[in-house]
């Protein structure tokens, strides 16, 4: 008896055979990205020129053919079995790849050449890669990894961190005369370092203290509103902080003691060694933070709150802890951002930009301090290197970069290098064990 | 077994202690108190109010009404509960850790993705003063508690039979090595007073006689009092001094493990209104 002969029964749908599942999908991205890559460009009045030429060229014969290609490829491999193959032979060598590279002195030998290569590099490159270094690079990679004590460590959806970049941007701004509001003395932009750190652990503090019983989405929002207020703040109060206009004048940095006088200039390696100093000192603290007493207790948090809690690691405090010194990292690339740029004003921090900074964060790996270096390095240089060499049209760059991220998300969720306990975690979660975030739970945390 | 002091001092005083959720009133009127140095069952069936005791024990939640009375080491008595009616407040639960109060959860409920050396740790450095800039910068004294805690965390391992495990990842474990790990966890705190909630969930009957004998040795060798959820009646009247018995929400019988178990009361709650057997 066949399924047809039931009369009750619900006749199933024929399968498709999932190799032509396969090969649909790949001939579907092969006609995106020939749309993607086409240089044509619609008009209000024809949203679909692009569409039409580039599905109508020739172009797209070759785009379905390479697909097609690719298809038939990954299907042979998948046929043979090759992954295991591969898998097999090259295990040896993978394991003594990890034994290698695990090792303590492996280690060291990585960030020695890591230091040498910021060293010395950018003297070879042209004068606007170096600007790209410095203003893209350099700023979003010290954020990142401030950003990353909030989010990979302490598990904190925190949406307005570029809040206190701005105002570490403008207390520079402040001490240094340059806003409306005089401050009684003139500072030079080092000792605004550490005064711009403790103004934003204050306001980390401040923000957090009453926010942070809240977890996940919940927080998330919070953070945001606390950006956006940041920002009509400096938009509308204009006798303090200039609106719109902004400061303009903010000295560069500048060192006059001990009869060793130098003077940073527009020029960018200066500025450029000046970070590198600056994320060198981070990179070493923070190092030692994750595995100490603090790091430990806020992985225990991210895992489990109650049983942390329960343990008796004061739980908000840690949270706190996490946050402000997420907010004095912000700050600290503000002053630094600020003098390197000489003006800031509101635009210069719109949300988005702690959402780009979140998105580094990801894609290089929460909760790795080399993963966030690395992923915020490569989305920031990635672009400068599309427009300079002219790879793809320059208004397509921000697509390009999401459909990177998108594609990262789906294949590699758990970032480009990601730490040790993230990734346990994201593998518990996948099997129901555990959550692997902040973002599933009710706003005061589960009982 | 171990006897309670002749003279017998009560560690925590629980006094007519009422929770509800709602219109669910979960405990009424639970009247307990607990000798230092006893090894106290609390048994009853399924949803008797248990481990609601145990949340509102450790701050977790706030009953309505009652006083939880708690003897620090210090011996100074601390209330667990305070505060006017409508807005009283239990301690928090890293407060009543720190008063000398550890718990396990029914449910396990490690640091999954920690290995077994880690969860212990986290528990054994928290009273440590060590803050984020002894940690960043290695300060002599950071140094020193991180020394402590590894020998403090090794012991415990120790303690619990489980040294060897100590680099295996928490959720890699067996079931019922995870409950010992839990309990290594629980008293790396430094607890006066121990919480287990169902201990021997889950295990196989070897686990549960070592159970026993890490139950009785945490009260003889580390001279902790324990307070035990437990379905499993042979650990109970094995292992226990004196027995408590819950049922819906109420106490219905007190006294040593072979008393309670030929009171009418307890027989009827357990066979007459619930299909539960002991």
């Amino acid at each position: 008896m066949t399924v047809g002969e039931l009369p009750l029964a619900v006749r199933r749908p024929r399968r498709i055979d999932p190799r032509w599942l396969r090969l649909g999908g790949w001939l579907v991205l092969g006609a995106l990205l020939c749309v993607m890559t086409s240089t044509e460009e619609g008009t209000p009045s024809d949203h679909w020129l692009v569409v039409r030429t580039a599905l109508g060229s020739t172009k797209l014969i070759g785009w379905l053919l390479a697909g097609a290609i690719v298809w038939a490829l990954l299907e042979v491999w998948r046929a043979r079995g090759l992954g295991t193959v591969v898998s097999g032979r090259t295990a040896g060598v993978r394991g003594r790849w990890h034994e290698i590279t695990g090792g303590r002195r492996a280690h060291w030998l990585f960030l020695g050449i890591a230091a040498v290569a910021a060293i010395v590099i950018p003297q070879f490159l042209s004068e606007f890669y170096q600007r790209v270094l410095v203003d893209q690079v350099a700023v979003f990679v010290l954020l990142a990894v401030g950003l990353n004590v909030v989010v990979g460590w302490a598990g904190l959806l925190d949406l307005g961190y570029v809040a206190f970049f701005a105002i570490g941007a403008y207390t520079a701004g402040y001490f240094t005369r340059a806003l409306p509001v005089k401050p009684p003395f003139h500072l030079n932009p080092f000792v605004i370092l550490p005064v711009a750190v403790v103004v934003c652990l204050v306001a980390g503090l401040l923000l957090g203290a009453p926010t942070l019983r809240l977890r996940g989405d919940y927080l998330a929002i919070v953070t945001l509103g606390f950006h956006e207020i940041v920002q009509l703040f400096l938009v509308n109060k204009n006798n303090w902080t200039g609106g719109n206009q902004g400061a303009f004048g903010i000295p560069h940095f500048s060192i006059n003691i001990f009869g060793i006088h130098y003077q940073w200039t527009l020029a960018s390696l200066p500025y450029w060694y000046l970070f590198i100093a600056m994320l060198a000192v981070l990179v070493f603290l923070f190092d030692r933070l994750e595995h100490s007493k603090v790091g430990r207790s806020w992985t225990a948090i991210r895992e489990d709150e109650v049983a942390a809690a329960a343990n008796g690691v004061p739980t908000v405090k840690y949270k706190l802890m996490a946050f402000a010194i997420g907010a004095s990292t912000s700050g600290l690339s503000g002053v630094l951002y600020a003098s390197r740029i000489g003006y800031i004003n509101p635009a210069s921090f719109p949300v988005v930009l702690s959402i780009t900074v979140l998105s580094y964060v990801i894609f290089g790996g929460m909760g790795s301090l080399v993963g966030v270096i690395v992923g915020a390095a490569l989305l920031t240089f990635l672009p400068a290197v599309f427009q300079e060499q002219n790879i793809v049209r320059q208004e397509d760059i921000p697509m390009w970069i999401g459909a990177i991220l998108v594609v990262m998300m789906i294949f590699r969720s758990q970032g480009l290098i990601p730490s040790r306990r993230r990734r346990r975690e994201l593998g518990l979660a996948a099997q129901g064990v555990s959550d692997a975030d902040a973002m599933s739970e009710t706003p005061e945390g589960r009982a | 077994m171990a006897t309670p002091q002749a003279r017998e001092e009560a560690l925590l005083t629980v006094r007519k202690v009422t929770l509800r959720f709602g219109g669910l009133t979960s405990l009424s009127e639970v009247d307990l108190s607990l000798y230092r140095g006893e090894i106290r069952s609390v048994i009853g069936p399924n949803g008797a109010g248990k481990t609601s005791l145990f949340n509102c024990l450790t701050g977790v939640y706030t009953p309505q009404e009652g006083t939880i009375e708690f003897i620090t080491a210090d011996g100074t008595p601390t209330q667990l509960v305070s505060g006017p009616p409508r807005r009283r407040r239990s301690r928090k639960p890293h407060v009543v850790n720190r008063a000398g109060i550890a718990r396990t959860f029914q449910n396990i409920r490690l640091f999954a993705a920690l290995s077994a050396f880690e969860n212990v740790k986290i528990a054994a450095e928290t009273r440590q003063r060590t803050g984020p800039i002894g940690a960043m910068l290695r300060l002599p004294h950071a140094r020193a508690n991180e020394r402590r805690s590894d020998a403090r965390t090794r012991e415990l391992l120790d303690f619990v039979g489980l040294r060897q495990v100590a680099d295996e990842l928490a959720s890699s474990l067996p079931y019922g090595v995870q409950r010992r790990l839990e309990i290594a966890r629980a008293l790396a705190t430094d607890p006066a007073l121990l919480l287990l909630d169902e201990p021997a969930a889950g295990t196989n009957p070897t686990e549960k006689r070592q159970l026993e004998g890490l139950i009785r040795r945490i009260n003889t060798d580390l001279g902790v009092t324990v307070l035990l959820i437990e379905h499993d009646m042979k650990l109970v009247m094995s292992v226990a001094d004196r027995v408590t018995v819950l049922n819906f929400g109420r106490v219905i019988a007190e006294g040593r493990p072979e008393e309670v178990q030929r009171d009418p009361v307890v027989v009827e709650a357990y066979l007459g209104s619930t299909e539960e057997k002991p």
